[in-house]
């Protein structure tokens, strides 16, 4: 099949790429930006480890193609951080509370969880909980991670 | 678990839409915002010559007040249905279950033509638009036409649309008076699709009887359902009519409820029954407080 031209912003960085139509953004991201730190457990939708932001909201990026991301700003896990590498107040939650093991799928929590609490500053338990519904995490059995994000709360305010 | 070949069209404006379906035949598929449509493909089970993206096309997007309805873009975002105050006026339905769509994740992408042209029987959409009496307007060389609900989803997956139809916006009626709405679900994992489901929207007169109403059920079977018995039976009592024996009756009328590994029918009759009489509970309290 014929391969098309796409434009996006990844991280920050103007990208323009040659793209076979049926090439995830998940696969784009990894494989033709090099950026790794997308993970891709199921591929299709359940698992939320490729979460990315485009144009600012969290997104599965294996439900998208690259294709359709043209002319979106995209950020990545490896774009969460700032410039020097200093860790958000949500990763540096993640650290202190345990809201990890293997870190398989800590990539797309972590995307979820900073655009989450960017729309809502002071949730409760409820609307914290619903929000990390859409990531699976084999290991922690959560507990890890919903003390991180009250954590992360606690730390922005 | 990557999607087959395909080409891409991508149509800046509705009309360069339909024409490409027109061209493009049966080997197309309408690409809205994936969250259903996606997943089939890398799974293998749907697969395409052709996909026709119609997410940068910014006519069909957005929220259009009319004097008794609202007409919803096709492919407006369900993020966009669930945080709009005005919408949620109006159209109460569409706000409260607008949370039950998948995780939020997905509503920044699913979109509400594409869950009803998708037509799965245990989404909640197609729920709503069949209680309101919604109606899906389509367009296709052949020119617009407006699709009743009640005549649109004809099994699971398979809807009225003609493959050379596209969905361009949804129209609810909007209800006044002293009316009262509810959605109930049962999901085992919040966020999954529901094992069974309830919509009801009620109506009452001044002295607390039923003027209009309806239930509509999801997960019950190969399509969303109206439970006409029920609703027939209720309609004209006092309000206080008993909700428990509405679930019931409302179970009565179905013939195909499905069994598989989350829930034999038997079980899902029982859940359906609980939903029909949480969610018209819920709309009678509404409706008489307001």
């Amino acid at each position: 099949m014929p391969e098309a031209v796409v434009q996006m912003t990844v991280n920050g960085d103007a990208t323009e790429a040659s793209v076979e139509p049926r090439v995830t953004l998940a696969d784009f991201l990894r494989e033709q930006c090099g950026l790794t730190g997308t993970h891709l457990g199921c591929e299709h939708g359940v698992c939320g480890a490729c979460t990315v932001l485009v144009d600012g909201a969290a997104v599965r990026s294996c439900l998208m193609f690259a294709l359709q991301a043209r002319g979106a700003e995209v950020t990545t896990i490896e774009g969460i951080a700032g410039p020097d590498g200093g860790l958000t107040h949500v990763q540096e939650a993640f650290r202190e509370e345990h809201g990890l093991q293997c870190g398989f799928c800590t990539p797309g929590f972590v995307v979820s969880v900073t655009a989450f609490l960017r729309d809502h500053p002071n949730p409760t338990d409820r609307e914290m909980k619903e929000a990390l519904s859409g990531n699976l995490c084999r290991c922690t059995g959560y507990q890890g991670i919903v003390n991180a994000v009250r954590r992360a709360v606690g730390a922005e305010q | 678990m990557k999607p087959s070949a395909f080409e891409y069209h991508a149509p800046d404006t509705i009309d360069e839409a339909v024409a490409a379906l027109a061209e493009l035949g049966d080997g197309a598929k309408v690409l809205a915002g994936g969250q259903s449509l996606v997943p089939m493909l890398s799974l293998r089970l749907a697969y395409f010559d052709h996909l026709v993206d119609i997410g940068h096309i910014a006519e069909l997007r957005g929220i259009r007040n009319e004097r008794d309805a609202v007409v919803v873009g096709a492919t407006t975002i369900d993020a966009a249905v669930e945080h709009d105050a005005e919408l949620a006026a109006r159209v109460p339905l569409l706000g409260r279950a607008t949370p039950l769509v998948g995780h939020f994740q997905i509503r920044n992408r699913g979109t509400i033509g594409g869950s009803i042209a998708h037509a799965d029987p245990a989404a909640e959409y197609p729920a709503v638009a069949l209680a309101l009496d919604a109606e899906i307007e389509a367009l296709s060389p052949r020119g617009k036409r407006r699709i009743p609900a009640r005549s649109f989803f004809e099994d699971i997956w398979a809807t009225a649309l003609a493959p050379d139809e596209l969905l361009t916006g949804v129209r609810f009626p909007v209800w006044n008076g002293r009316s009262g709405f509810a959605i109930r679900e049962f999901a085992r994992r919040f966020g999954d699709f529901a094992i069974a489901g309830a919509v009801v929207a009620v109506q009452l007169d001044g002295d607390d009887r039923v003027e209009r109403c309806a239930i509509s059920l999801f997960g019950l079977g190969p399509t969303p359902r109206r439970a006409t018995a029920a609703e027939h039976a209720a309609r004209g009592q006092k309000a206080d009519i008993a909700a428990d024996e509405l679930g019931q009756l409302a179970m009565s009328e179905l013939t195909d409820v499905p069994s598989d590994v989350h829930g034999s029918a038997v079980y899902r009759r029982r859940v359906g029954a609980a939903m029909v009489h949480r969610a018209w509970s819920d709309a009678i309290v509404e409706a008489t407080g307001a």
